[in-house]
């Protein structure tokens, strides 16, 4: 058992807080946010010749083949930083593609270079967290398919170059079975998106799809069997998300901890009044307790036995979603009024914080989920 | 004990229902209703329309153009107001310097000033806290020095007031300054009131993390104040100011306003599905709302018991501290719960269609867009108004002794 970095992962996670304090600072973030595109290319190239594109490609083809600890040190680095590029939209896409490596190589080894970016369009009006949840159609057509429907808050939507959708080639709506993925090029015909703002400071899309015409070559696997990868490609999502969540949770702790040293009231420091040592010390429990979890989620994230993948990636996002609530809305209260100003970055760190199951379930999912597994019932 | 209204009550109930019905202007309800932004026409439409019927002062003495409703006829009408969708009345003129003008204040005062609170025509923010004095209001620094020129006798101001609500909007501030450096910090603070037309004073927006301005900075360099705007006498402007508080802290319990979001959680909660099935259904999320509603019930109660023994002639004691915690917790609850409700609708932030500037959300889920940002906007709830750290320490002191 080792819990600590290896060199190389050292390495990793200063260059990416050097490239995030000098290339990324708080100004950028804000142009960036307020420009049309709501991302920036140059911070793209930026991120790709660090080779983080790369990382989650296999090495095959041209990639680094990361492990999940590996992507938990860039996870929290980018967390730290607020980056709001499509670098996790991007990261599962690979990771759906990989599943069907053979066939996808050269979309891989763009991918690698940063040349093209993902986006999962997977979530519908209806469906909330449920995965499953797909109405939308694929219907075969020759040596194709016809897909129709509509996708609702796609993270970064509007900015992938290649879309992955969910669509139903079989059974009925919450069915498991009988749901396919497919790649389809955002630009396709029939394919049109609405691009809006996140709370977040990031952008997601409404996708809709009318007679949207893909080949055979589009399909991920197996035509009526995603379900098992939707479900292990959305752990791996969480288990990066809890450790972007990490990050952010880092940051508001030494944020507001300094800020409790620095700021004065009633001729002391507020962080003299014991009222608040003892939240600050909270806190402190809550980021450890959450980094144990993330820790976990990034080791299992890949693991080929699924249900221990589900078991502890749901625990991490119950745990990590508990700690993200807490710490995010004591940072702000433990400030006062500053905390509440769009200058401040733990603003804007609560914000990303409060996003956190909002894609991949909230703490009421994964409590369902978690006990529903069989080993919940066992007792050893 | 008896817990129910009498008859009297209920017929006071009746009628200004039926009249908030008649004249609560349809779109202004509709954005409080859906939790959009309000615009400074919004609330003076209303506050206009409460002024003609005589109603826009419920607490102030006839004598003063006010209701002079009994505190349970107050509490009835807050209920109401709130339940049907009706803004806030701005509290800066009406709940905080006019009862300070009524106690404090001069004749000359008292004639130009109260008028204008009533009829809007005077919009008044509130200059209390500094960068440097948030909690610790005492310390506050923004100097006023008394001068005499060929004028007359004047004030000279010189500082910044922060966290200003809606200063953007308003007419006159009034302000706590120091006047003298020698004693305690409480003692040679004076309470002065400025037209913010006069020159050297700055306005400076504050955005909020939820990206509205709600909030200002005002800088104050050379302003001159005529000596006839001091409250009072000098130096004894933290009585006065503590007065105040003690009015800002009336209503914070916020009863009324929880238990129309609670409606709306409750709707969204029946709308919103999870596995085709209402959200209310699921035992997880149905669990919180109870658990939520069961405080907000004893909350209601509890301000029934301080309402009822307010006899309108001893200052609000340490209980109110008790309504403003549980009172803001339960609001906050209440957003975040809608949050939670929405899912994946919570991201979206939309902030053209907050302001009106768009009939519909551009995900076309209207009454989700604006939620997250109630969310965020709501924290401010346990900062401001005495934070509620500060509410649990003034129990400590005033009742627990510790
Ligand atoms: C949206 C908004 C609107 C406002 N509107 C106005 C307005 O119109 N006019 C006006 O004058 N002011 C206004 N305020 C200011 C408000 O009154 C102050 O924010 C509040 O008094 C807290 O002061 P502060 O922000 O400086 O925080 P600080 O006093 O610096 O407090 C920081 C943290 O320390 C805690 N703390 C401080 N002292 C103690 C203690 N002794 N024991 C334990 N904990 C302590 C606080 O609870 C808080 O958590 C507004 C604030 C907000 C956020």
């Amino acid at each position: 058992m080792d819990f600590n970095l290896t060199q190389e992962q050292t390495q990793l996670s200063d260059t990416l807080r050097r490239w995030t304090e000098k290339e990324y600072d708080f100004e950028t973030r804000r142009e960036i946010i307020a420009s049309h595109e709501g991302v920036s290319q140059k911070a793209w190239s930026g991120l790709a010749d660090l080779g983080l594109m790369a990382l989650p490609v296999p090495e095959a083809l041209d990639g680094f083949g990361a492990s999940g600890p590996d992507m938990f040190v860039v996870m929290q680095a980018l967390g730290k930083g607020l980056v709001i590029e499509p670098y996790l939209a991007t990261v599962c896409g690979i990771e759906y593609l990989k599943h069907d490596a053979d066939k996808f190589t050269d979309l891989l080894q763009k991918a690698a270079t940063g040349e093209v970016r993902f986006a999962c369009a997977l979530g519908e009006a209806q469906s909330r967290f449920n995965r499953a949840d797909v109405a939308m159609t694929a219907k075969a057509d020759g040596a194709g398919y016809i897909l129709n429907g509509r996708k609702t808050v796609v993270i970064h939507g509007a900015q992938a170059d290649h879309l992955i959708v969910s669509a139903r080639t079989a059974n009925g709506t919450r069915e498991r079975d009988g749901i396919s993925l497919f790649v389809v090029p955002a630009n396709a015909d029939g394919v049109s998106r609405s691009d809006y703002r996140t709370i977040d400071g990031m952008r997601a899309a409404d996708i809709d799809f009318a007679n949207v015409r893909v080949s055979d070559d589009a399909l991920i696997g197996a035509a009526g069997e995603a379900w098992p990868l939707i479900d292990a490609v959305s752990d791996y999502a969480r288990a990066l998300i809890c450790a972007e969540a990490v990050g952010i949770m880092q940051a508001v702790y030494e944020t507001t901890l300094e800020y409790l040293k620095a700021r004065r009231q009633f001729e002391q420091p507020i962080g003299a009044f014991q009222a608040l040592q003892h939240r600050m010390a909270e806190m402190f429990v809550e980021v450890e307790q959450a980094r144990s979890m993330a820790m976990l989620a990034a080791s299992i994230a890949g693991s080929n036995n699924p249900e221990k993948r589900r078991h502890t990636v749901s625990a991490a996002m119950i745990r990590v979603g508990q700690a993200a609530n807490r710490v995010g809305e004591e940072a702000i209260q433990l400030h006062g009024g500053i905390g509440m100003t769009n200058e401040m970055q733990v603003a804007h760190h609560f914000k990303r914080l409060t996003a956190f199951g909002a894609i991949y379930g909230d703490i009421d999912h994964h409590i369902a989920r978690f006990t529903q597994q069989p080993g919940f019932r066992k007792i050893g | 004990m008896n817990l129910e209204y009498d008859a009297d009550d209920l017929a006071f109930r009746a009628k200004v229902r039926s009249f908030i019905e008649e004249n609560l202007p349809c779109d202004v309800q509709a954005k409080i209703l859906n939790h959009k932004r309000l615009n400074r026409q919004d609330y003076k439409t209303w506050h206009q329309i409460l002024h003609k019927q005589g109603w826009i002062a419920p607490a102030w003495p006839v004598e003063y153009g006010g209701a002079a409703w009994s505190p349970v006829q107050r509490h009835i009408w807050e209920e109401e107001t709130t339940r049907a969708g009706a803004p806030n009345i701005i509290s800066f003129g009406v709940n905080m310097i006019g009862p300070v003008l009524m106690e404090f204040g001069n004749e000359a005062q008292k004639k130009y000033y109260l008028p204008r609170i009533l009829s809007c025509e005077d919009w008044w923010c509130q200059g209390y806290s500094e960068p440097g004095a948030g909690s610790d209001l005492a310390s506050l620094k923004t100097a006023a020095k008394r001068v005499q020129d060929a004028d007359g006798h004047h004030f000279i101001v010189n500082g910044q007031k922060t966290w200003t609500t809606l200063a953007q909007h308003a007419d006159m501030i009034f302000c706590l300054v120091r006047t003298d450096n020698s004693g305690r910090k409480q003692q040679g603070i004076s309470f002065l009131l400025i037209d913010m037309k006069t020159p050297g004073i700055t306005v400076r927006p504050i955005i909020t993390l939820d990206e509205d301005h709600e909030v200002n900075e005002v800088f104050f360099d050379n302003v001159k104040v005529p000596a006839e705007n001091l409250v009072g006498e000098e130096h004894m402007g933290w009585t006065y100011a503590k007065y105040l508080l003690s009015h800002e802290r009336s209503n914070v319990a916020e009863v009324g306003r929880s238990k129309r979001e609670l409606r709306f959680l409750k709707k969204l909660a029946m709308s919103y599905t999870s596995d085709g099935k209402p959200l209310l259904d699921d035992p997880l999320f149905a669990r919180k709302v109870a658990i939520l509603e069961a405080e907000l019930m004893a909350l209601e109660i509890t301000n029934l018991r301080v309402v009822s023994a307010d006899d309108g002639k001893s200052e609000p004691g340490p209980e109110v501290s008790m309504l403003k915690i549980v009172g803001t917790e339960v609001q906050q609850r209440l957003t975040e719960l809608m949050v939670q409700a929405v899912g994946p609708y919570g991201l979206p932030f939309d902030t053209d269609f907050l302001e009106g500037g768009r009939e519909h959300a551009v995900t076309g889920h209207d009454d989700a867009a604006p939620l997250t940002a109630s969310y965020l906007n709501f924290r401010k709830a346990s900062i401001y108004g005495g934070s509620n750290e500060v509410q649990k320490n003034i129990i400590n002191r005033m009742i627990l002794g510790l």
